[in-house]
């Protein structure tokens, strides 16, 4: 016992600026490794990386595999796997563009573009992958059939139901208001971004400050208050900084022109408008901000967690392990179908090869963000970055001209040593 | 001394668990009265651990358990919690990416008024009930992965007495403790028993069986070799009912 109290006064001088900031090393590790990935790519392609139009097309491109990565976190954490995201995409999209294309103006009589379409559209698909989401977490959950197979079924299974759906034909074009969630076709326009930006930052210093207010209620140490200052700071330049680059990116000004002659105006001279922060961008934040609250602040999470961490202690806490499962494999139904609206949106179409491999890049992001194969171990905002860092090596490669083979070879190479470092981090940590 | 002359706390009449062809239990029948310490006793794999895991849920048996005379359907840890029923597991039971806090209150967390599981005062409550188990515990923050033995056991221990049982497992609680916190534990069974509370104690101490407890019951194969009176038998009388599986003469069984 005593050697807990000399490890603690030992401990105290050696904590350096980072511990006293209390920022997640890791997640520190995966910023720099992102930043020093763009300006690599920026210096290579002199420039034409880092502008406000490839950080704008980078981010849409990223939002649909981030949004499944997001899920995936619980999926690993309690142990599972899901291979069958892709393929359960490619049935919520082809669900969905029968919905919007068939059923809803033909059969239904809504005619096209009719204002409810899209949103019914989005429910049925939403309830398509929960319900499937749900079916498979059953048979892992209460048959006990171990997810690997399930969902390698599944991979199989719904990849063919879609193609069934559609009789293996592309399906557009979509509903006009339906495909404003695809990214370019609808932004929330500068001034609207800003608010945004300035919600985000209120309500990300708020959280700072009332979880430091809890603890200091309750007599535990808090960090000093230079360093919330600071941390504060870092947060409201990250996103305020964002919502700039977003805004910068301007509108071309012949789709401006059209824009105004559409409205019977004339565009005056000399107007720019910046598009600002997507709808599919906002959508991936609401996820990830709801799900971060979820794996930290909720019963649910915390059971994910300890599932995760020890099936059989949490079953002997009184957790319902199986009915856990159940709900973890459909919350990532549900969020297959939102990435199958942002995906299908941003093509304005349904083709029958959508979401093809997805399921390995999400599994990677998630990964690639620190989530542990082993179980336990996640967090949301590392499977984001995951995803961007997984993109960004991407359309770098694309941009810089390296062959495709090559590209997939690299970002192979990519997952494995991402991993090899975690490794290596954690057993530094002796965690 | 015990008062045995109302209805017992817990019965446990004619228990029988079998994994595959191995018979773990076999029609063992023990009772525990409130206030009273009750120990079990037996070689490596005798089936004591089966035996309690019974009566906390974590799985099933044939034959009948009642509480307060009162038959009752014990077939996962919640209905062993929704009757009072808390277990300190040989295994210990933590998940071990998890803090001692959540540990603690695992399955129970505290919530906000917006449903939202309120960390703070989670921790406030497990700094206070550490407090008294083991002051020496500072590490509130780490995952229970990186505590010593004694440490998880403290946490475990921690998890079964916080929420007020009527009626407490211990499966070799102090196996990881050192002479100080078992002094503690010892000390803490003893007020819990003050409060009227019943408690299984699994131990291989003989000495300390002898010490707490005021019954004993030992098993041998998976059967009940008999249950005795602690004041009625000596040390040697318990070994012998261990090693050899035969019940002292002069002492006949509650
Ligand atoms: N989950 C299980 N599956 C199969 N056999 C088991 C299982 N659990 C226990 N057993 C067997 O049941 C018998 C009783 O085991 P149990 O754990 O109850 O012994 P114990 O009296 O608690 O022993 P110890 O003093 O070593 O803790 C042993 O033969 C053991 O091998
Ligand atoms: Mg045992």
């Amino acid at each position: 016992m005593t050697d807990t109290t000399t490890q603690q006064v030992t401990r105290q001088p050696s904590r350096n600026l980072f511990q006293k900031l209390e920022i997640d090393m890791r997640l520190l590790g995966m910023i720099g490794a992102f930043v020093l990935l763009c300006i690599g790519f920026d210096i290579v392609t002199e420039g034409r990386f880092l502008t406000p139009r490839n950080i704008f097309n980078l981010t849409i491109q990223t939002v649909s595999v981030a949004i499944m990565a997001c899920g995936m976190v619980f999926v690993i954490v309690t142990r599972h796997i899901d291979l069958s995201v892709g393929a359960l995409l490619a049935t919520c999209s082809a669900v969905m563009a029968m919905t919007q294309t068939q059923i809803l103006p033909y059969v239904l009589d809504f005619g096209l573009n009719h204002p409810a379409t899209w949103i019914i559209t989005i429910v049925v698909g939403l309830v398509a992958g929960t319900i499937i989401g749900a079916f498979q977490g059953a048979l892992i959950g209460y048959l006990t059939i171990p997810a690997f197979i399930v969902t390698l079924g599944g991979f199989l299974v719904w990849r063919n139901v879609a193609w069934y759906l559609t009789g293996g034909q592309t399906i557009g074009p979509l509903d006009e208001n339906f495909r404003k969630l695809g990214g370019i076709n609808g932004t929330l326009g500068e001034t609207w971004s800003w608010a945004l930006g300035l919600i985000l930052t209120v309500a990300a210093l708020w959280v700072l400050w009332t979880s430091r207010q809890a603890r200091a209620r309750h007599g535990f140490a808090v960090k000093p208050l230079w360093a919330q200052g600071v941390l504060s700071a870092i947060f409201a330049a990250a996103i305020l900084g964002f919502v700039a680059i977003l805004n910068a990116y301007e509108i071309p000004s012949r789709r401006l022109e059209r824009m105004f002659e559409d409205r019977g105006e004339i565009l005056p001279e000399g107007l720019t408008i910046g598009y600002g922060v997507p709808f599919s961008v906002l959508i991936l934040i609401v996820v990830a901000i709801v799900l971060t609250i979820v794996a930290r602040r909720t019963r649910f999470g915390r059971y994910i967690f300890a599932t995760g961490g020890n099936p059989d202690a949490a079953e002997l806490s009184g957790i319902n392990t199986r009915w856990l499962t159940v709900k973890v494999f459909a919350l990532m139904g549900f969020l297959c179908a939102l990435s199958a609206v942002v995906a299908s949106a941003r093509l304005a179409n349904h083709s029958n090869d959508i979401g093809t491999l997805d399921e390995l890049r999400v599994i990677a992001a998630a990964v690639i963000g620190g989530t542990a194969l082993s179980g336990g171990i996640g967090t949301i905002y590392g499977a984001v970055l995951g995803a961007l860092i997984m993109q960004a090596l991407q359309s770098g490669m694309a941009m810089v001209g390296v062959d495709a083979p090559f590209q997939n070879i690299v970002v192979g190479a990519v997952l494995v040593l991402a991993v090899l470092i975690d490794i290596l981090y954690r057993k530094r940590l002796g965690a | 001394m015990v008062d045995r002359s109302g209805t017992p706390l817990v019965e446990m009449r004619d228990i029988s668990v079998a994994f595959g062809g191995v018979k773990a239990v076999d029609h063992v029948t023990v009772d525990l009265y409130p206030g009273e310490v009750v120990g079990l006793l037996g070689h490596n794999g005798a089936g004591k651990s089966t035996l309690i895991k019974v009566l906390s849920g974590a799985y099933q048996g044939t034959g009948e358990i009642r509480i307060d005379g009162r038959p009752v359907q014990i077939t996962n840890p919640r209905d062993a919690r929704a009757n009072n029923i808390e277990t300190i597991y040989q295994t210990l039971a933590l998940a071990d990416n998890l803090d001692a806090t959540s540990n603690l209150f695992l399955g129970r967390e505290l919530v906000t008024p917006f449903g939202l599981v309120d960390d703070a005062a989670m921790e406030a409550e497990c700094r206070k009930i550490m407090g008294q188990l083991n002051p020496n515990f500072q590490k509130f923050h780490d995952p229970v992965s990186a505590l010593s033995g004694g440490q998880r056991q403290s946490v475990a221990i921690a998890r079964a007495v916080y929420f007020n049982a009527r009626i407490l497992i211990m499966d070799e609680p102090t196996a990881a403790l050192g002479p100080h916190e078992t002094q503690m534990v010892a000390e803490l069974i003893q007020k819990l028993k003050a409060q009227g509370i019943g408690i299984f104690l699994i131990d291989h101490d003989v000495h300390s069986v002898m010490d707490l407890c005021d019954r004993a019951s030992v098993m041998k194969n998976g059967q009940l070799v008999g249950t005795v009176n602690i004041p009625d038998v000596t040390d040697d009388d318990l070994l012998s009912m261990i090693i050899l599986g035969k019940m002292p003469g002069a002492a006949p069984a509650a």
